[in-house]
């Protein structure tokens, strides 16, 4: 990886002083996970760049430090020695610190002044949004050149390279072009080199001072800076509005677009509906197949109509986390002696699923392979038998109304299936016949007079 | 005195405070057999004698007690057991345990227990206290019988108790040294032609009235010898003369309980066809009647037989009740369980217990007449509905085959019409409780193969999410180790350390096979449809599969599959292989191409970027070099350094677009079998790899271009000449862009000693390594440490893995039952989530 910054005017040379590197030698670093080069091309009085090149150990990447138990992050095949990222940051802090700071013993009023710069960062990694750079880098001035080319010319249907050189030029301070660098190259970085700590604010908030809370992308630098870490994210938020004096933009963060606030509250909605109808059914014992984060668990055990609930769901991680989430080993007694975990298959007869008034599938059997279903259909309605069974999915006619999604295609790369409304009411009918159920089925969510709601939902009742 | 008790029973001592049950117990039997009320109290509160935690103690005595009987052990309970509440425990224990209760009970005279107690200051008991114990018995033994005891036994004196002999006599049940050969037959519902019938095609000789087996086959009747029929009593004379001489034996069915029930004179009505057997017998002599009588009360419920490995029963049997004794196992074994429904004949519904059925013995049933003969997780339903028009079916134990005759005539229209084959396949479903927890596999090429919860728990969910129909999962192929880390300068792997490998362990004659860079890929071909539902129960009308080593299918799209599978078809019978191999089914192990088929996604997000980054970062990176050299005339080496890494990405991006190929149509798809792993009657585990390339040769490649040959080296290791030609054509075909080759001992299974060895190592190719350790592997510096890499996680994992996949086979090639052959295919994906460098 490889950064170049270029200073043009008179006795440009003077970029040696302002670095605090002399033009004419080749100066070495060491760092933690490989080497640091600074050296300058080009040096005389109208121009003079200085390259900061960087090197770092694929091997150690992978394994970790000769000598470290830890192993490492990354794979042993990886774009890390090559593209800009927070390994960047830290040589330039480590390598251009003093700079950095706007301290020059020598020349501190050329430090002090506003100075035609040019930066070039080989490579970064924008995953071919192509606004990324611009979104970054004008508001604070500069004038943005990019450079794309396509991933691999001997098979061009894989489409463009996710990396650009850019290019950025304008007047500025040495210290804050190497300010701006710092804090924005691990905006394009969804890897960080280390274990994001609350430490990293400190650093962002120092090197952003005077032009971050101003910044019109300000959160999206913050939270992509902290690794989509939203806990530090809000504290640096919190921290920077306090400085202004503006109401923090909490909710930005989580929805960035219309869109999926609109999924949201579809969610919310489903919820309700599917709570609503175990409330119906008069059922007493749920239990919640493919839990998944344990939305619908968390809801149910609030109603005192429910005396047990079990979530089930065949990831064991996923699991782990809603025991987090629903902070099940703190739970006071008479919550949790209501709630059950169970790693569990719908395609693997399980006892365990016996004896619930209720079962609910929510947003699950499209997850499943259709050839599979028939072994599902047995589990749920042959053996585990509950008196009442409320499984939702997707009506696949409203995804015309879904602009982001191009045509054809399914609303998650997991799902196998999506049925239209007349496949449902197909499959109800057939597990209606076939397990002795009836079957009321609901629409959920915003209704399109032609092509129904996005969601369905079917209600099975067990015929005594 | 001599005191027999069945070998599995739960045995009460009753008896006062100080007459001496301890110490009986520890006389006549092991100390572990015996569970002291005394000892309970001590093990939870230090005192042996403190009255206030029995409550606690007797609930952890017999919950004791049911797991050693749960597990077979025969338990003695040593309490006084003088209340009545206290015996109904032990009652209620042996019901609930299927097994006989047998009470001793220590009567002696109160004059003798109160001076053993004076003796024992430790323990005084207050006078009125033995008193009352004395009472309390004298009370309770003449109700022993009626409360449930099956023996009782009553010692007065310690003359009696010093005497005493016990002998542990086998159950009923137990013919386990009854080795056979046995021919079993069930339901003869009076067809007495169709029973000769079958008789004489069995080879059974009819001499002096009496038919036997020359080479002393014994017939194993399975009860319902009558009714409905119209022989009703010549059946019974052939089935009683052949047990009383020895050539039969026979357990009971309902219809014979009821037939004792008549005769006994009880008020039965005469349905079923009952009143055709009563009728036949009025004909016959009082005596006679009597006979049948006796013979048919006589019969016990069922048999264990062959050390246990077979059982036989009416209408079948529960795991857990073979081999006990109670009225309930009785009950079952005559009219098997039913869930108290009724089905729309107005037949009981019944409950499907072959279904959860898990035990290791065969168990031959009847009772529920059928089309065809179910078979089910190891049990057999022979009862073809003779009586109904069906046929008479006779399982041929150990031969392990059906033989029927059909019926001459329909005797009696069945109700409900004879079920064909089991819709949907009821039962066939996999059950959750057979992955969990940990597992112990037993496997014919290693034994005792044992997984963790978490590696279970883990391939729980790729099965459940990704995995094909588990149906069509018949193998996984195992994980390969590469060779040891070579000496070599510039190498990574070599062949000679493969080679070295193989000779060290005694291996002399190799195999190497080029590795073709794809991605592998097992076939499952049926001839046709109907073949994949009768033999692997599909059900969705396709005929076979393309899998990956995850039983993940290989593609998205099905047309492009069946296509491939029609092609490959079209080969197999232009080949004749179907008729040469006697089969209408083949599995095989192949490598489909091109590698970017299924990699696309690698491709595109890793494999490319790195590539593309590489080249670009590196260019600009000696650019600037260059531009300081040519200002400065500094930085020679560090240029030097910068084109070599510049050289290293491109031999990179080489290396991986020689596996990279469009695929526009069918025909740019490349398949290439190595393993022709199992056909109907076969698992080809026994075979030499050549045996397998040339077979392949011969009738699957060079007709369609689609299906390609492996081309292949043998190695002699004892002639350094044919070890040369080895090294050579490795390099040779590496250098051209190969991913290297696949080094195998001769033999598919190879063995040094008893140690089972690796059935393959992979070298691959200096280049092709770049894609794998990434582009700068060969820089000495980073080399050095990738050559401490270690292989024994690797390598156990393959065999464990490589056993498992031949036993799912061998499994499925002996029809064994889905939950068995999956147990081995969960096991490969179980190991395959285990965390080990994905890289070796």
């Amino acid at each position: 990886m490889l950064l170049t910054i270029s200073y043009e005017g008179k006795q440009t040379q003077d970029l040696g002083y302002l670095l605090y590197k002399h033009p004419d030698k080749i100066q070495s670093f060491a760092l933690s996970y490989g080497k640091a080069w600074v050296c300058y091309p080009e040096v005389s009085d109208e121009k003079t760049t200085v390259a900061l090149l960087l090197d770092l150990n694929p091997i150690e990447l992978a394994r970790g430090k000769l000598g470290s138990k830890e192993g490492g992050l990354f794979d042993y095949v990886n774009d890390r020695p090559y593209v800009a990222s927070s390994f960047m940051s830290t040589a330039i802090s480590r390598v251009f610190g003093t700079a950095m700071s706007g301290r020059c013993d020598t020349k501190q009023a050329l430090a002090d002044s506003k100075l035609k710069l040019t930066a070039c960062v080989y490579l970064l990694h924008d995953s071919n949004n192509e606004n990324l750079a611009k979104e970054m880098f004008e508001p604070l001035g500069y004038a943005v050149k990019t450079e794309r080319m396509i991933l691999d010319e001997r098979f061009p249907e894989w489409g463009n390279s996710p990396y650009i050189n850019l290019e950025i030029s304008g007047f500025v301070k040495l210290s804050d072009l190497l300010k701006h660098l710092y804090v924005l190259i691990p905006v394009f970085d969804k890897q960080k080199h280390y274990y994001v700590s609350e430490d990293e604010i400190h650093k962002l908030l120092s090197h952003g001072e005077g032009w971050l809370a101003e910044h019109p992308a300000k959160d999206k630098i913050v939270y992509r800076y902290l690794h989509q870490r939203k806990s530090y994210a809000h504290k640096a938020i919190d921290k920077l509005s306090e400085s202004d004096n503006m109401q923090p933009e909490l909710e930005k963060m989580q929805i960035t677009s219309e869109e999926s606030a609109k999924r949201k509250s579809l969610n919310q909605q489903r919820l309700e509906a599917v709570k609503q109808a175990v409330l119906d059914s008069k059922a007493s014992s749920v239990i919640d197949l493919g839990c998944g984060e344990c939305k619908l668990t968390s809801l149910l055990l609030n109603e005192p109509q429910i005396k047990k609930i079990t979530a089930c769901d065949v990831s064991v991680r996923v699991l782990e986390k809603a025991v987090q989430k629903l902070h099940y080993d703190t739970m006071p007694e008479y919550r949790k002696n209501k709630l059950n975990f169970i790693q569990g298959s719908l395609i693997y007869q399980d006892k365990r699923f016996s004896g619930y008034d209720c079962a609910c599938i929510v947003e699950v059997i499209e997850h499943i392979e259709l050839s599979r279903l028939p072994a599902f259909e047995r589990v749920v309605f042959e053996f585990a038998q509950p008196k009442t069974v409320i499984i939702t999915t997707p009506n696949r006619e409203y995804n015309i109304n879904y602009e982001f999604l191009p045509q054809d295609e399914l609303r998650h790369d997991d799902h196998r299936f999506e049925w239209t409304r007349a496949e449902f009411q197909a499959w109800t009918k057939h597990i209606c016949e076939k397990f002795n159920y009836i079957c009321d089925i609901q629409e959920i969510g915003e209704s399109d007079e032609n092509l129904g709601t996005p969601t369905q939902m079917g209600v099975f009742q067990k015929c005594e | 005195m001599r005191i027999e008790i069945p070998e599995l029973a739960v045995v009460a001592m009753i008896g006062a405070t100080s007459s001496g049950k301890t110490s009986f117990a520890k006389k006549y039997f092991k100390q572990t057999e015996v569970l002291s009320s005394d000892c309970f109290r001590a093990m939870i509160c230090d005192d042996e004698t403190a009255q206030d935690v029995s409550q606690d103690a007797f609930h952890l005595l017999y919950q004791t007690a049911n797991q050693r009987l749960k597990y077979g052990k025969l338990t003695v309970i040593d309490a006084t057991n003088l209340q009545q509440n206290a015996r109904k425990q032990v009652i209620t224990l042996a019901k609930e345990q299927n097994v006989h209760s047998v009470a001793i009970v220590l009567d002696l005279p109160e004059k003798v227990l109160l001076e053993r107690n004076q003796a024992r200051p430790e323990r005084n008991f207050p006078e009125h206290v033995i008193k009352k114990h004395c009472l309390n018995l004298k009370r309770s033994i003449k109700y022993l019988k009626r409360e449930g005891f099956r023996f009782v036994y009553i010692l007065k004196s310690q003359e009696d108790i010093d005497n005493v002999e016990i002998v542990r006599t086998k159950l009923w049940n137990d013919k386990k040294d009854e080795h056979g050969a046995l021919d079993m037959i069930g339901d003869i519902h009076g067809c007495g032609q169709e029973l000769r019938l079958l008789l004489e095609k069995l080879g059974y000789v009819l001499q002096d009235g009496c038919y036997s087996h020359p080479e002393g086959r014994k017939v194993a009747f399975l009860g319902d010898f009558c009714d409905r029929g119209n022989e009703n009593v010549n059946v019974l004379k052939i089935a009683m003369s052949m047990v009383k001489s020895g050539n039969a034996i026979a357990v009971a069915g309902n219809h014979d309980a009821k037939l004792v029930k008549y005769l006994k004179g009880k008020s039965v009505q005469l349905t079923h066809g009952l009143d055709k057997t009563v009728a036949e017998l009025n004909a016959e002599s009082k005596e006679f009647r009597t006979e049948v009588c006796e013979f048919l009360d006589s019969l016990v419920s069922h048999y264990v037989l062959d050390d246990g490995k077979l059982v036989i029963a009416h209408a079948g049997l529960k795991q857990e009740y073979i081999g006990r004794g109670s009225g309930r196992v009785r009950e079952f074994c005559l009219y098997g369980e039913t869930t108290g429904e009724i089905d729309e004949y107005g037949l009981p519904v019944r409950l499907n217990w072959a279904s959860d059925y898990r035990g290791r013995a065969n168990i031959i049933y009847g009772h529920v007449a059928q089309k065809e003969v179910q078979s089910l997780n190891g049990t057999h339903c022979i009862d073809t509905g003779c009586v109904f028009g069906g046929k008479l079916t006779a399982y041929r134990y150990p031969e392990r085959e059906f033989v029927s005759v059909n019926a001459l005539q329909v005797y009696c229209e069945s109700v409900k019409p004879l079920a064909l084959k089991q819709e949907g396949r009821i039962g066939d479903i996999l059950k959750i409780n057979d992955y969990q927890g940990k597992l112990y596999l037993q496997t014919d090429l290693l034994a005792n193969i044992l997984i963790q919860e978490n590696q279970l728990a883990a391939a729980l969910e790729i099965m459940s999410r990704f995995a094909a129909d588990p149906h069509w999962l018949i193998y996984l192929p195992p994980t390969m180790s590469p060779c040891a880390t070579s000496n070599l300068d510039d190498y990574l792997e070599h062949p000679l350390e493969a080679f070295d490998y193989y000779q060290k362990k005694g291996v002399k004659n190799l195999v190497c096979e080029q590795k073709h860079m794809g991605s592998r890929a097992v076939i499952v071909l049926c001839r046709n449809a109907d073949v994949a539902k009768n033999r692997f129960g599909i059900l969705d009308g396709t005929r076979g599969i393309i899998y990956t080593r995850t039983g993940r299918r290989f593609f998205d799209k099905s047309e492009i599959e069946i296509e491939l599978l029609n092609r490959l078809d079209d080969v197999l019978n232009q080949t004749n292989f179907w008729e040469d191999f006697n089969t209408d089914w083949v599995c095989l192990d192949t490598e489909l191409m091109p590698w970017s088929e299924k990699a696309q996604g690698l491709l595109k997000n890793q494999y490319a970027p790195v590539g593309n980054a590489g080249k670009q970062a590196l260019a600009s990176a000696v650019e600037v070099l260059e531009q300081v050299k040519n200002r400065t005339g500094q930085g020679t080496e560090l240029l030097k350094q910068y084109q070599e890494k510049q050289y290293a990405i491109m031999k990179y991006s080489q290396a991986y677009g020689k596996y990279c190929w469009k695929v526009e149509k069918i025909q740019d798809f490349r398949i290439a079998p190595f393993h022709i792993l199992a056909v109907e009657k076969n698992v080809f585990s026994q075979e030499k790899h050549c045996w397998h390339m040339e077979q392949i040769k011969k009738y699957m490649t060079g007709i369609d271009e689609i299906f390609i040959a492996t081309p292949y080296l043998c190695v002699d290791l004892h002639d350094n000449a044919s070890i040369e030609r080895a090294v050579a054509w490795w390099l040779d075909l590496t250098s051209k862009g190969g991913e290297g080759m696949v080094v195998k001992p001769e033999y598919f299974v190879a063995k040094k000693d008893s140690e089972l060895l690796q059935p393959a190592v992979k070298c691959r190719g200096k280049e092709y390594l770049r894609i794998i350790y990434g582009a700068e592997y060969l820089n000495p510096e980073y080399l050095a440490r990738l050559k401490k890499r270690s292989l024994n996680k690797k390598r156990s994992l393959a065999l464990k893995e490589f056993s498992l996949g031949i036993e799912a086979l061998h499994r499925f090639v002996k029809h064994e039952p889905l939950y068995k052959v999956h147990e081995c295919v969960f096991g490969v994906l179980a190991f395959e989530s285990e965390p080990v460098d994905p890289r070796l």
